[in-house]
């Protein structure tokens, strides 16, 4: 039996089904109804399963979020500082595409930009190849419950060959009901498709408007082909009553090239779950991330890295920074299949912890089945070195200053590694308005 | 300029200053000599302000003003600046821009104009001369990946552009070849005017034939055994430190040569 929590987030859904208008492949449709029973199934995790252990998420079962059905458009002044220059433009409002806030001129010829609604009329068999394909609900119920209103969304195709210089910035508003209404929630869905030697960059920005609880649920889905290269961005920056329950599922053809730069501040709860699979030889895989949370934040980042084919690459590094009473979760999970000889995996996650009731949980796990592999890993978790912050005072810094610099000290390596420079300053501002002394820093970096 | 009278130190309960007295003028170079676990480095992290140590006894004086109450870097911003022996890396933070922030903070407590990014510039171009570090040091994160003798000569580098009025050496020397020790010696000679004052720390007597000091003394278990012209040093370079030990926990004695 449903709870009610269960029951209300996937109202609608049936009606959302029978008013489609379907010229769409019949097996989403089918998609669709066992997503809708598997979430049935599942509910909504709590921390019985392994899985969500440390990460308790009542406090979404409590609240009894609606689906959305507002996609109006936002004041557009209001979200000017999230349009980066120099990028394509994709907004999305609760999940659903805003032609008003995309801006795709100057696109090279061939490549596709387009709602997924859209996207199924138009490039229907591009989008029947891998829509659903790679991000799987069998195990996850909040995959299963945006695949239960999988319709609309953002599809991006760049066609073999094709180097698409400028990033697409896919901004993601979540526009809550008010302060005062009911709590709605909303299934945002990517589908990224790079053919073969093509390139691309994109930047998937989580922003909130307005004031009010909301519940987020986005999975991205990124196909890489042979020989592609794909620079991938995650900014979660969105307000303190936004939930977020984030899945990428990534597939890798081979000599293929992906990499991702997650990058969390905002939100009440958010949990990113990111799964590779590098399925053909060659693959180059990079994760990076960097969370930084205060007060009652929690951050949970999942991270599962599948090397299903030999002489592939592998590297994680997350790092954390925790303070208030915020908590950050690290499971890492690298599986080497059966053959996946000459397997070169490392993960790393680092955690700074700024005040005593900061908490972290981290746990990376190797399981290997191939005999010729490389893989590492290791996680740490601690304070400012003492003997630093002394060295920085011994200098003139005063000491809040000192632990500011160190703090930045310790992000910096994610944040040189970000290309995209309206990304990389964005974090920049953000650390430099959260660290105390934070003007100290700015001037000292 | 400082004074240093029955100073005690311990750590986590063990004393490791066991009653030093020194006193340091202005324009003078102090020496302070001793076996491994003497003291030494101790009583460069005292003076630079490292707070885990506690003072048991005795008192600190720098320009007539109690030391011992004061924050690191108030400090620093009076002049007081320490070479570490193990400077730390801080990756992500631009050695010049820290610099800048630095020498700003203990202008600003002097009362003094912030300096902007022209003015500076063209005041570490200066330094960078008596260092002779190269600009790839400079834009480097602070210390980060720097070999040895590179650290120490940032270290230089750093003293030399936060303009102290003591400078308290820890061992710079270890573990440097003879072509990065002289340039720290350079350094250090090319700052030596009459209102500066050095107190260098060092276990080996080599870095005292580059930096002729005006004091020579010897830490033994905590006490100031020994002190001497420049001439101790090289007794010490022939003898040892061990005819020294065997009479540690005796009163402090001058050697019969006058002070430089």
């Amino acid at each position: 039996m449903m709870s009610i929590a269960q029951e209300r987030l996937l109202s609608g859904a049936s009606v959302f089904q029978a008013e489609l208008e379907l010229a769409e492949p019949a097996r989403l449709a089918e998609l669709r109804r066992s997503a809708r029973e598997r979430f049935a199934e599942l509910g909504i995790p709590t921390t019985r399963i392994e899985e969500w252990r440390f990460t308790n998420v009542a406090p979404i079962a409590r609240t009894g979020f609606k689906p959305a059905t507002d996609f109006e458009i936002v004041d557009a002044a209001s979200i000017d500082r999230y349009r980066y220059p120099g990028c394509y433009q994709v907004g999305l409002v609760n999940g659903r595409m805003a032609a008003e806030l995309t801006d795709l001129e100057g696109l090279p010829e061939g490549v596709v930009v387009c709602s997924l609604a859209e996207a199924l009329e138009t490039h229907r068999e591009e989008v029947d190849e891998h829509l659903g394909r790679h991000a799987g609900f069998d195990d996850h119920a909040f995959v299963a419950l945006n695949t239960a209103f999988l319709r609309d969304g953002v599809f991006i195709k760049v066609p073999r060959g094709v180097v698409v210089e400028r990033p697409f910035n896919l901004l993601s508003i979540g526009k809550p009901a008010g302060p005062e209404a009911e709590p709605v929630a909303f299934f945002p869905r990517i589908l990224i498709v790079a053919e073969e030697s093509s390139q691309l960059t994109v930047v998937e920005q989580y922003v909130s408007v307005g004031e009010g609880r909301y519940l987020s649920v986005p999975v991205t889905e990124v196909v890489v082909g042979a020989n592609a290269v794909i620079d991938h961005y995650k900014l979660g920056r969105e307000s303190l009553e936004a939930y977020q329950m984030a899945t990428i599922a990534v597939w890798q053809d081979r000599d293929s090239n992906f990499s991702s730069h997650s990058i969390s501040w905002g939100g009440a709860i958010v949990r990113n779950d990111v799964h590779a699979i590098l399925d053909g030889e060659g693959g180059e895989l990079t994760l990076n991330g960097l969370y930084m949370v205060d007060g009652e934040q929690l951050v949970d980042n999942n991270m599962r890295v599948e090397h299903a084919k030999p002489h592939c690459n592998s590297h994680e590094l997350y790092k954390g920074i925790l303070e208030g009473k915020a908590r950050g979760v690290f499971t890492g999970r690298i599986y080497v299949h059966k053959g996946a000889q000459k397997t070169d995996a490392k993960q790393t996650n680092r955690n700074l912890l700024l005040s005593a009731n900061a908490l972290c949980n981290s746990q990376p796990q190797l399981e290997i089945f191939a005999d010729d592999v490389r893989c590492t890993h290791g996680s740490t978790v601690g304070r400012l070195d003492e003997n630093a912050i002394f060295y920085l005072r011994s200098r003139g810094i005063g000491e809040e200053a000192a632990r500011s610099l160190l703090t930045y000290a310790f992000a910096s390596d994610i944040v040189n590694r970000i290309k995209v420079e309206p990304v990389r300053r964005d974090l920049e501002e953000f650390l430099f308005r959260r660290l105390p002394e934070g003007d100290i820093v700015r001037q000292a970096v | 300029m400082l004074e240093i009278r029955n100073l005690h130190v311990e750590i986590e309960g063990q004393k490791i200053l066991k009653g030093v007295d020194l006193e340091v003028a202005a324009g003078e170079v102090h020496a302070i000599m001793g076996p491994n676990g003497s003291g030494k480095s101790t009583l460069a992290l005292v003076l630079a302000g490292r707070q885990e140590y506690e003072i048991t006894a005795g008192e600190i004086l720098f320009k007539g003003e109690d030391l011992t109450e004061m924050a690191p870097e108030e400090r620093a911003r009076e002049g007081i600046f320490m070479a570490f022996q193990y400077p730390v890396e801080i990756p992500g933070v631009s050695n010049v821009y820290f610099l800048k922030a630095a020498l700003n903070a203990i202008r600003k407590h002097r009362g003094l104009d912030e300096m902007d990014a022209m003015d500076f510039l063209t005041y570490v171009r200066e330094k960078m001369k008596v260092v002779k570090m190269d600009d790839t040091l400079l834009n480097r994160p602070v210390n980060e990946g720097f070999s040895g003798g590179e650290k120490k000569r940032n270290e230089i580098f750093h003293m030399a552009v936060l303009d102290p009025v003591l400078a308290v050496m820890d061992e710079t020397d270890s573990g440097l070849d003879i072509d990065a020790l002289k340039i720290v010696a350079e350094g250090v000679n090319s700052m030596r005017n009459q209102d500066r004052a050095f107190i260098v720390i060092t276990h080996y007597q080599r870095l005292l034939n580059y930096i002729v000091p005006d004091r020579v003394h010897v830490l033994v278990d905590g006490r100031i055994v020994r002190s001497g012209g420049k001439e101790l040093a090289l007794e010490l370079e022939d003898k040892g430190y061990s005819w020294l030990e065997q009479g540690a926990g005796t009163p402090a004695t001058e050697t019969a040569s006058a002070p430089a």
